[in-house]
Order: C-alpha cells, then structure tokens, then sequence
C-alpha cells in the first residue's frame, strides 16, 4: 500500500515536472511572441499575434478531458502507446502548452512601458529588450505563475488517471470508484493536498526571494 | 555648429475620433554644448516632440538631422547605433528594477558589447560623478526619488552620448532634489560638453538652468530665444502665460497697483529697491520675488504694490526706468 502510494508520487511528480517543462518550452516563446507582436508591443505583428491568439484561444476553450480522448491518436503517434505516465505527458502538455502561452503574456505586460522604452531609446534590439527587460524584470511574476501552472498541470494528471496515466489520480480512481474503497482514496487525496501545498509554498518563496523591488 | 536640427517635423496621431496634430512644422536648431529648453503646458506636444528626435515615435513628416545624419533615412540597426549618442532620462526614472544601480549603469554598455569588467568600471565612476559611489549595490527600491535620477543620468552617459534628453526629469522631484539635480546636469554640461535638451512644463525649471527656449504650444513652437529675453519680455500668448502664470498684463500705470519688476544681469546687484524707496520717501509692499541664475547672469522678478497716491506710483515708475528696469503692471 504504501509502495503503491509512493509509487503514484513518483509519478505524479514526474508527469506533472516533465509535462510543465514541456509546456513551458512551447508556451514560453508563445507567450513572449504575444507580447512583442501586439500592436502597441516593440514589434507589431497584428496578423501574425491574431493567428497565434486564435490557436491558443481555441486549445483553452477544449475541456482537458476532452482533450484527453480527443489527441489519444497523436499520442500514440508520439509515444507509441495510450497507456502510462509517459503518454499521459502529451496531452498535459497539449493542454498547458497554451495556458502557459497566457500566463506568460500576463508577467511579460506587467513590465513597466516606460523601461522597455528607455531600453530602446538605448538602442536596445528587438532580442536584448526580449532577453535584458521583459524576462528579467518579469522574473518574479513569471516564477508566480509557474507555480499555478505546475498546480494546475498536477490536477490535470490526476485526470490522466482516467485513461490509465497512472500517478496519484489513478489510484484514487480505481480505489474510490471502481473499488469503493473511500479510506484509501482519501488518504490518496490527502497526499495531493500536501504536494500542492508544499509546491505553492516552494514557488512563492523563490517569487519572493528573486525580487529585488521588496529588498 | 548645430549638433541637432529638426527641419518641419510634423506628427499626426490616426486615432479612432480623427487624427490628432500633435505636433505641426517644427523647426529647431540647437547647438553643440549649449543647454536648450523645450518649455509648455502639459499636452502641448513635448514628450511627443522628444520621442521623434530620438525616433521612438517616426515623425509624419520633417527630418531629425542629428551630427550631420538624416535620422530618418536610417536603417534599423544604424538607428539603433545612433541612439546610442541620443541618451535619455525620464520623469518616472525608467531603471530596471531587478537590477543594482551598478548593473543599471552596466546596461547600455551590456547592449553595445563592452566586456563585463570594463563596463563595472566605467559604471563605478559614473555613479561616482553623480555622487552615488557609495549606492553601487542598492537596488532602485531601496533608493529615493533624487537618487534614482542620478542613476538614471550614470546610466544615460554611460555610452558617451552628445546629446541628453531630459523628459520632465525632474517634475517627480520636491523642489530640493530638483535643484540638486539641474545642478548636477549643468555640471555634466560644463564637463563633458555634453548638449541638454530640457523639456518641461515648469518655467522656473529652465530658468535655471537654460540658455535658450523654445515655447511649444498646441503642437507648434511659439516662440524661440534666449531665456532671460522670453523671461523679461515673453511674446507670444503661450510664453506670457507660462511667465506670468497667474495675471495678464497692462500698459496703464495707476496707484495701489501691482508692478512687476525684471532684473536682467547687472542691476540686480544694486540695492535698487531700497534706492527707490529712499528717493520717492514711500514703502512698498513686496509680494512676490524670485531671483535666479542664468547662465551666469542674475535674473529675477519681484512684484510690488505701489502706493496708493498716484504721484509717489509715477515716481517710483519712473525711477524704475531711469535705471532701466523692465516694469509691467500686473491685472489682478
Ligand atoms: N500615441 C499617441 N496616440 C494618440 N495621440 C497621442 C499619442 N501620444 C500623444 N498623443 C497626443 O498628442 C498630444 C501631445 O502629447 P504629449 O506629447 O504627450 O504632450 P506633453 O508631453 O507636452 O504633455 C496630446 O494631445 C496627446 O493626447
Ligand atoms: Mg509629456
């Protein structure tokens, strides 16, 4: 039992890390391309921001149950199976992919106008203001926003545990639901509280810990 | 030799209700060295106007000739080159927050390329230069409103710029800190030769530290000189009405009226006042005084009310000229 449960941490933890650092390799650079290209950003692109908007748009709109079924296909593709943590990391990462596209957008438009301005003024390029202004002085917005992320993609694997991803999710299905075993999914509940704290917890610190506006 | 000549510059907004004219056939030459003003109500078109000399905003039309170069002719990448010499402060100081002041100074050299060491270098004495040696490691949360616009200037001559353009630099500034910070760019301009542009609202700000002004208003420049002339004798209604913030004025003298008197240079050295008061054998009261420091000239104004007797007023006003004082009567 406990085995099991140890077990199922373990993969929860690995599904939801590898599936957020995933989601953030695509959906950082999304979200970074939303701000530059906006029309009153350091590089308006209106046609292109609109398409890519759309995209992401239309991926959040989809239920992550939904969309779970929905990519079984591209997963099997990728994977070359349905089943266990690893093809369960596709569709985490199809479903956060453009949440983080979002998040990042926000952090990025809480950098004051007026640096980005002074940076240009400065002769700053397109890239240097990228890489020098927004991404730095948005650190601790964006630290914040990883940590709902990493919150938000463990619920969704718990989800996964519906179409056999395994990890903590799957276990409280198949001892609550199909077992009627309340005590254990319970108990397997408890332990997702107590990771979800213990990550909010560790990313506020860092958020805290890396702004120099408080110091 | 005019470091920077902006030739019929015109920038019209396309917003949602129409265009709007923001600024109309500016023409303004200013000098290598000197420390010009860009003076006018707020929405008269200043940000606007300094945002097209460093091409932040592409002017409508006109050119932004800048050390011989056509700005606008320039490609991307030789623009940002430029901007370089064109630095920059702010009124809302523009640091990076997440950087020490050291590493705010560091970050233009960071842009061009400098190696690391070399920049920590040159930033150290810059910040010594604005009295911020001691602040290296502060972050600008940590420091007040005069000292975040020391870093500001550090950080704005780091790339040895010829021109510095100061945008409201100090209309977030209690009056103290806003002394010490002219101070400090008429040093930089003594210095370095370093050409200031100032654009403000305030007119005692570019009295005090201006040769010459131009006066903007709804989009267009109103009058254009040297200070301590538009001080003395403003001509255009915009200029009048940023000398004489609070009062129109008249031609006709009368008794128990209100004179203002411009001192302009040697004059405000003698005890005139004192001199008139004696010969005429009547007080004055003073309401309002203000002397001030052109270029190294005394300048100053100081409004009296006059006597009430009609005869002791003509005195006092023609004494006042014979030492050849501006006068004007104030309307109240
Ligand atoms: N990006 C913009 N779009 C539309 N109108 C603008 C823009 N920037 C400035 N304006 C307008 O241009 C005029 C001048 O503004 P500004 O240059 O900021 O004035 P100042 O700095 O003298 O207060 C104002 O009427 C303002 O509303
Ligand atoms: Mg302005």
């Amino acid at each position: 039992m406990a085995q099991m449960i140890f077990e199922g941490i373990l993969e929860t933890l690995y599904m939801t890390i590898a599936s957020t650092m995933l989601a953030y390799l695509f959906g950082l650079p999304l979200g970074v391309l939303l701000i530059v290209s906006d029309k009153n950003g350091i590089k308006p692109m209106p046609t292109l921001n609109a398409i890519i908007s759309f995209i992401v748009n239309i991926f959040r709109s989809i239920p992550f149950l939904i969309l779970l079924v929905a990519i079984i296909p591209f997963t099997r593709l990728v994977v070359g199976t349905m089943l266990g943590s690893t093809a369960a990391i596709v569709p985490l990462t199809v479903a956060a992919a453009p949440f983080v596209a979002r998040m990042v957008e926000t952090s990025l438009k809480e950098v004051d106008a007026g640096v980005v301005e002074a940076a240009e003024s400065m002769g700053a390029s397109t890239w240097q203001i990228i890489s020098k202004v927004l991404l730095p002085e948005a650190k601790p917005s964006l630290i914040t926003n990883a940590t709902v992320t990493v919150i938000t993609v463990l619920g969704y694997s718990a989800m996964a545990g519906f179409t056999g991803g395994g990890g903590l999710g799957d276990i409280a299905t198949r001892y609550g639901l199909y077992k009627f075993d309340t005590a254990t999914m319970w108990l397997v509940v408890l332990v997702i509280v107590v990771i979800v704290q213990i990550l909010q917890e560790i990313g506020l610190r860092i958020a805290k810990v890396t702004d120099n506006r408080t110091r | 030799m005019a470091i920077l000549k902006l030739e019929g510059l015109t920038k019209t907004f396309e917003g949602k209700k129409g265009s709007i004219n923001a600024l109309t056939d500016i023409n303004i030459e200013i000098e290598a060295g000197e420390i010009f003003g860009i003076i006018g109500m707020s929405g008269a078109g200043k940000s606007t106007l300094v945002r097209c000399i460093n091409l932040l905003e592409k002017p409508t039309s006109g050119n932004v000739v800048f050390d011989g170069r056509e700005l606008t002719m320039l490609k991307k990448k030789e623009l940002e080159k430029e901007r370089t010499k064109i630095s920059m402060i702010f009124q809302q100081f523009n640091l990076l927050m997440q950087r020490t002041a050291l590493k705010n100074v560091c970050f233009p050299l960071e842009l061009s390329g400098v190696p690391k060491k070399e920049a920590e270098k040159k930033a150290k004495e810059l910040l010594a230069l604005v009295g911020l040696a001691d602040r290296a490691g502060s972050y600008p949360a940590q420091l007040s409103g005069g000292q975040k616009q020391r870093v500001a200037i550090a950080r704005a001559l780091a790339t040895d710029p010829k021109v510095l353009l100061c945008d409201e630099a100090t209309s977030a500034l209690d009056p103290k800190t806003t002394r010490a910070i002219l101070e400090l760019l008429k040093d930089i301009n003594r210095k370095l030769g370093i050409t200031i542009i100032i654009i403000t609202h305030e007119m005692s700000v570019v009295q005090k530290i201006c040769g010459r002004v131009a006066v903007i208003d709804g989009g267009q420049i109103a009058e254009i000189g040297v200070t301590s002339e538009i001080f003395a004798k403003p001509k255009s209604e915009a200029a009048k009405r940023l000398v004489y913030p609070d009062g129109q004025m008249e031609e006709t003298f009368a008794g128990g009226g209100l004179l203002r008197i411009v001192f302009d240079g040697p004059t405000s050295q003698q005890p005139i006042m004192a001199n008139m008061i004696l010969e005429v054998g009547e007080p004055v009261n003073i309401i309002y005084a203000s002397m001030q420091d052109i270029d190294d000239t005394a300048v100053g104004q100081m409004v009296i009310r006059m006597p009430a007797d009609d005869d002791k007023a003509g005195e006092m006003i023609k004494y006042l000229k014979k030492n050849n004082l501006k006068i004007e009567e104030v309307r109240e």
